[in-house]
């Protein structure tokens, strides 16, 4: 139980140092990264790489066990359907980073940096996570 | 090739530090490192996932790990849009979608990528191709803040 707490906050604190050390802090940078036919800025290639090459290790790792070092098992995606809701909800999901230059990991780092507006785009993609919850209740009462 | 307003090296090395985080969540804890499917359950707006207070000291971490850096390197460059506006449209879209699409950057960019999933790989090619989309057209009708 304590060592899940720990090792919990230690991956969150290290994956907020890379995000404000990597630059997707700034939201500007994000979105001149999108922005292919103006100031395009390749930084987040970069950090998408930086970030890949430890986790293609971690996977390769994680095959050849039977379990995590702190926990019974490993509860990982299975699904392997290719849907509407995957297509859509990533579409929509880029519209939004288009937007404001912010996904939901360098938002919630945010909070320390620029509390005030940070706050904003947080309490607003927890509501849109909250609507899409009652709208999946509503739609499909059963799952 | 690389333009001189890039950060080729903090990126590499704030990218090292984000996949050894989600390593540590994949081989110590046996969860993926996926901000948006860990947010909706440290705000039980999830039923299924990661256990709350799992998922919610991740989330804690993040600023934490940031604020870290502000104060051992000095201020860190954040230039937010000033408008209120567009971020709660982006936050509510973003929020709505990462749920649809079940999940993120992290997710699906960072933890499906590396393990070579099709649903990530489709799933980022989407984001992506949205967010050039989206940015471009609202370069088109003066939206560039």
């Amino acid at each position: 139980m304590i060592r899940t707490a720990i090792l919990a906050l230690a991956s969150g604190t290290l994956f907020g140092a890379g995000l404000a050390i990597s630059g997707m802090a700034d939201p500007t940078r994000v979105r001149d990264f999108l922005d292919l036919f103006g100031r395009w800025d390749p930084t987040l290639a970069f950090v998408m790489a930086g970030a890949i090459l430890p986790m293609a290790i971690a996977w390769q790792i994680q095959r050849r066990r039977a379990a995590p070092l702190v926990s019974s098992e490993f509860s990982v995606p299975s699904t392997t359907k290719i849907d509407g809701k995957l297509v859509n909800g990533s579409l929509l999901f880029g519209v939004g980073w288009g937007v404001a230059g912010l996904c939901p990991g360098p938002a919630i780092a945010g909070l320390a940096l620029r509390p005030s507006a940070a706050l904003i785009f947080v309490v607003a993609m927890v509501v849109g996570m909250a609507v899409h919850r009652g709208l999946n209740r509503f739609v499909a009462p059963s799952s | 090739m690389i333009p001189d307003h890039a950060m080729p090296m903090q990126g590499l090395i704030g990218g090292l530090m984000i996949g050894v985080a989600a390593a540590v969540m994949l081989l110590a804890l046996g969860r993926i490192a996926g901000v948006s499917g860990l947010l909706a359950r440290t705000m039980r707006i999830s039923d299924s996932g990661a256990p709350w207070m799992l998922a919610g000291l991740f989330i804690v971490g993040l600023p934490l790990g940031a604020f870290i850096v502000s104060m051992l390197a000095g201020p860190v460059e954040t230039r937010f849009p000033e408008s209120s506006l567009i971020l709660i449209v982006g936050g509510l879209v973003v929020g709505f979608g990462t749920r649809l699409g079940s999940g993120c950057t992290s997710g699906h960019g960072v933890c499906g990528l590396s393990r070579l999933s099709k649903r990530s790989i489709v799933a980022t090619l989407c984001f992506m191709a949205a967010g050039f989309g989206t940015v471009a057209a609202m370069n088109a009708v003066g939206l560039n803040w």
